[in-house]
């Protein structure tokens, strides 16, 4: 694993959170949700009906065992305190993982309103001149060819239905 | 010698001009997006999933397995050129493999990973060939007691031979069941685990999940791991190439090891990477100069790709003839296989045998075109690597949001893709396998069914899986494989007891 940091902003190893507090709060979390699913199960029956087991009987039991199992992980992790060094992610890492989930979660917005082509394509562009520091023109092109592409590909040779917005209903699509 | 009929009807199906050429688009592909970091074999088939839904299902399955030879031959470029393995069952094959490069061997070590490559799945299909339709002949006589004792051996198995901590299997393969269950109870019409939202009335999709977890996922960890792209520069030429088949036979013995060890694993699920990895290791064992091993060795790029290969493509095995996938990318083609309306499992091999062998004729011709294929592109393919990765991931995240989008035109999907994507980065991170979640997701709906046909028939006895010596034995073995690690070490302390005379007897 070679972590070459030579053309960009140097390295920053401080970590942001250890790997054991996020083991802790995953473990609660999925505690949490083993217990909500559980407790769902239960409400619409997890015992015998006359025809054999009921709608919640399988989930139920499914959900014990989860929750068996993260309060098992939870316990360790508690105790295991030495391991508390090592970070989950550090803050050079955060900053990239963001750099690409920020814009992803821009593109499911922009998705629901303008439609998935004009996101794709101010994504595909904006991620590139931004992140990327690529030429803008270059950037653009790439984009709109490669959005062009995925249209012809799935809209008209495929005949896959993509969420449209205002600018392809100006088009007729 | 009816498979072979069977076979040559299969063929029939596949030679047509539309078939052909949805081959090598699909190779084409499918090499691509296993060079491209973070994507490969599974994220691939499942991206590229809604591009079959308006084909028929021979088509569309042609061009998927198609895509997934090309991710597999295309994986061992990656590892190979720039020393990162495409998937983990690659992993293997850095260790020699980039050492070559290095030396300026690239060529030899790629045409020694596709050789393998192909040898190894051409094993493995052949096997396919003769032993599927007798398994699923048998499987044929299955009732409920009996596919409920296959998927909890499946299941089983993952707990028990998994690397990874116990108590994380198990929360990762019971949240895929129970994220299975949501919506609509099939057999009782009941709505549960929906809590009154009306986006959960469809249940959680399979292939939606898959997109999230592999392909939003890895993502961001590779933009954290900030991968530096600096590989070697390959031409592959004819001599080359004839040279290093020259040397084939030498490595008979390797290369029929690694495809039984492949072979056998591939079946087993999950077995792929501990496949590689174990036919790395045995050639390393058995070889005379054990340190020449690491530093760029052409028999450390066989062992390890035959053997990932032919589990690979055993992996198909049980999913055509039982229904249950071996392997994450099998898995995704299961969910395709129900997409396109047919049902995985025994019964397919009689009520649509065109497609089987449609399939398995494709599995011959799909490897040898792939392998004049990949042989004659690497440098192209090679220098898709060198483009800047600012650019393809946002095309990676639009691939996969329509890829998400497709299977049930709903939004909500690509929402539920973002968050499966969150959860698939922080279980990585911390170690959770993903291959249980993925095979219960596509598994649950049918391991509770049978489970409750199996109750129902014996009125809620549990007896009903110990009742004829079949399911007896299927249910006794999946409960071996669960206490696997109890019981292995209970066998070798004995072992202990009985030779503490022989030291070195045990490896």
């Amino acid at each position: 694993m070679s972590a070459d940091d030579t053309d960009t902003a140097p390295h920053d190893a401080r970590p942001v959170v250890g790997t054991r507090s996020v083991d802790i709060v995953a473990s609660i979390l999925l505690l949490a949700l083993a217990a909500l699913l559980g407790w769902d199960a239960w409400r619409v029956g997890n015992s015998w009906a006359d025809d054999g087991p009921q709608a919640g009987y399988f989930p139920f039991y499914l959900a014990v065992l989860m929750a068996a199992a993260s309060l098992y992980g939870l316990v360790r992790a508690l105790l295991a305190r030495q391991a508390a060094g090592e970070p989950f992610v550090t803050h050079g890492q955060f900053t990239r993982v963001m750099q690409v989930f920020v814009p992803t979660l821009a593109f499911c917005i922009l998705t629901q309103y303008l439609g998935l082509y004009v996101a794709s394509f101010l994504l595909v562009a904006g991620f590139m001149i931004w992140v990327g520091r690529i030429a803008a023109w270059k950037s653009v092109l790439t984009s709109f060819l490669f959005t062009a592409a995925m249209f012809l590909t799935f809209e008209i040779a495929f005949n896959v239905i993509m969420p449209k917005g205002p600018l392809e209903a100006a088009f007729g699509f | 010698m009816e498979a072979f009929e069977l076979l040559f009807q299969g063929f029939q199906v596949l030679l047509t001009f539309k078939n052909l050429a949805l081959m090598m688009i699909g190779l084409v592909l499918g090499i691509f997006v296993g060079v491209l970091p973070g994507l490969g074999g599974p994220n691939g088939v499942a991206i590229l999933l809604p591009l079959t839904f308006t084909m028929d299902p021979t088509s569309a399955i042609v061009m998927l397995s198609c895509i997934y030879w090309g991710a597999l031959f295309g994986g061992a470029i990656t590892s190979i050129l720039f020393n990162i393995p495409g998937e983990a069952w690659s992993v293997a094959t850095t260790f020699d493999g980039y050492p070559m490069a290095q030396q300026g061997r690239a060529a030899e070590a790629l045409t020694a990973a596709f050789t393998s490559s192909f040898i190894g799945s051409l094993v493995a299909v052949i096997l396919i060939t003769f032993l599927a339709p007798r398994i699923a002949d048998f499987a044929l006589k299955f009732g409920p007691p009996e596919f409920f004792a296959v998927y909890l051996l499946t299941f089983c198995s993952f707990v028990g031979l998994g690397k990874e901590e116990k108590h994380k299997i198990v929360i990762s393969m019971a949240l895929g069941l129970l994220l299975a269950g949501i919506g609509m109870d099939t057999v009782s019409g009941q709505l549960r685990m929906t809590f009154g939202w009306s986006e959960l009335l469809r249940g959680i999709n399979f292939l939606v999940a898959v997109i999230g977890l592999f392909g939003i996922s890895e993502i961001l960890l590779t933009m954290e791991e900030r991968l530096a792209l600096r590989g070697h520069t390959a031409h592959i030429s004819l001599k080359v190439v004839l040279q290093v088949w020259k040397t084939l036979p030498r490595y008979w013995v390797t290369l029929l090891r690694s495809s039984a060890i492949g072979c056998w694993l591939g079946i087993t699920p999950g077995g792929a990477i501990a496949a590689s990895f174990m036919g790395y290791n045995l050639a390393k064992r058995f070889a005379k100069d054990k340190d020449s091993f690491g530093r760029g060795r052409i028999e450390g790029v066989f062992a390890p790709e035959t053997a990932a290969h032919a589990a690979g493509t055993s992996a198909l095995l049980p999913m055509l003839a039982l229904g249950i996938p071996g392997s994450g990318t099998a898995a995704i083609l299961l969910g395709g296989l129900m997409v396109w309306g047919l049902n995985p499992g025994p019964l397919l091999f009689v009520e649509h045998k065109e497609f089987v062998w449609g399939t398995i004729a494709s599995m011959y011709l799909g490897n040898v075109v792939g392998l004049v294929l990949v042989l004659s592109t690497v440098p192209v393919f090679a220098a898709v690597l060198r483009v800047p990765f600012a650019a393809i991931a946002p095309m990676i995240v639009v691939s996969c949001a329509i890829g998400a989008y497709a299977i049930q035109n709903a939004m909500f999907d690509i929402w539920l893709m973002l968050g499966f994507g969150v959860v698939g980065y922080v279980f990585k991170k911390l170690n959770y396998p993903l291959a249980p979640l993925t095979l219960a997701l596509v598994l649950g709906s049918r391991t509770e069914d049978a489970f409750r046909l199996a109750m129902i028939g014996a009125g809620g006895d549990l007896r009903v899986f110990w009742s004829n010596s079949l399911v007896g034995s299927i249910t006794t073995l999946a409960l071996v494989l669960l206490f696997w690690p109890v019981i292995g070490r209970a066998i070798g302390k004995v072992g202990e007891i009985l030779r503490p005379a022989l030291p070195g007897a045990r490896g």
